[in-house]
């Protein structure tokens, strides 16, 4: 079990090591290095589409990982470098978009799925009651 | 009768989802700027460092922007289309990205200019503000300086009359403003 845990745990600081070194060196402040690092995972790279700018080697991946890093350091909040992506890349560049009008439905869709099973389950199970089974259920024969 | 109707009605629903979403290209992504004032940049012209290119050439005319550079092997499949632009009298003004000045001036006098300017962005610090991902990009921009189209991959023909041919004609509808509608495939 403790193998178990130390490997993961040597597995996630490499990982995290690798995917920091490619083009970039650590920020000083380690506050905003912990920004830069979460940030860079949450935007998407716009060219190669299902990778985050931390992953992909994309020249435009390296251009908005330097841009992050530029605002970061010139003191912009997490929403206003986030704000800046959307305004020039739509929504699209965030693994979590916005809850926004247009993505209502990306947001809400699966709540409204579930309800609407949810609601076909219980008129089901409500024309079944006072049914009874035609042979007594058998717990073996079930495993 | 209601047992049939609902798992039918979901069935069509259902069609229509997969109709539609297998029809869509997920790798067409529109530009956030489509329909909005183009950004305001001034760059470095390409063939002359010390005279700027920049959002107050592209505004009140109809004009082509396209992202161009020499690392870009597309580029070079769409540059013989551009030229025909060119000659059609299409402006198109270049964006020169991320590239090094005496190769990109090598290509243009090898393999001639279709560009009425070009504007530098070494670092592609203004390519951001346009929404660029790679090379080549072309956007028409429109009579008040908004985007009305952006086209990402090698500009062909092809593209030329089934997307920019039909929002030029209704853009320029009545004004003299595309003189070059005519010698460009339009009407």
């Amino acid at each position: 079990m403790i193998r178990a845990v130390l490997l993961l745990a040597m597995l996630t600081v490499a990982s995290a090591v690798w995917s920091d070194t490619d083009t970039d060196t650590e920020l000083t402040d380690p506050a905003l290095n912990q920004r830069y690092s979460t940030l860079i995972r949450e935007i998407r790279c716009p060219l190669c589409k299902n990778e985050s700018i931390a992953d992909s080697g994309a020249p435009i991946a390296a251009d908005l990982r330097r841009e992050v890093r530029r605002k970061l350091v010139d003191g912009a909040s997490d929403a206003e470098i986030k704000d800046f992506l959307v305004q020039r890349y739509g929504d699209f560049i965030l693994y979590r978009p916005r809850f926004t009008p247009e993505t209502w439905a990306l947001w809400l869709g699966p709540f409204v799925l579930l309800g609407v099973g949810g609601f076909v389950f219980w008129r089901v199970l409500r024309a079944r009651r006072g049914q009874t089974l035609d042979e007594p259920f058998d717990e073996d024969a079930e495993a | 009768m209601w047992r049939y109707a609902i798992p039918l009605v979901l069935l069509g629903v259902i069609g229509a989802f997969f109709y539609r979403g297998l029809s869509l290209d997920p790798n067409d992504v529109p530009s956030a700027l489509l329909n909005r004032s183009i950004p305001e940049f001034s760059l470095p012209a390409l063939g002359d460092p010390s005279r700027q290119v920049g959002s107050q050439d592209l505004k009140g005319k109809v004009a082509l922007l396209n992202v161009w550079g020499t690392w870009c092997v597309e580029c070079r499949h769409e540059h013989g289309f551009l030229l025909q632009l060119a000659r059609a009298g299409v402006p198109i003004y270049g964006f020169n990205l991320k590239d090094d000045r005496a190769s990109s001036l090598d290509w243009l006098a090898t393999l001639g200019n279709p560009y009425v300017t070009s504007a530098f962005d070494e670092d592609g610090t203004v390519a951001i503000d346009w929404g660029v991902t790679a090379a080549p990009e072309t956007f028409l921009i429109g009579r008040d300086g908004t985007v009305l189209f952006k086209h990402i991959s090698p500009m062909t023909a092809a593209v030329w009359q089934r997307d920019f041919v039909p929002l030029l004609e209704r853009e320029c509808k009545g004004t003299a403003d595309c003189p070059f509608l005519a010698a460009a495939g339009g009407q």
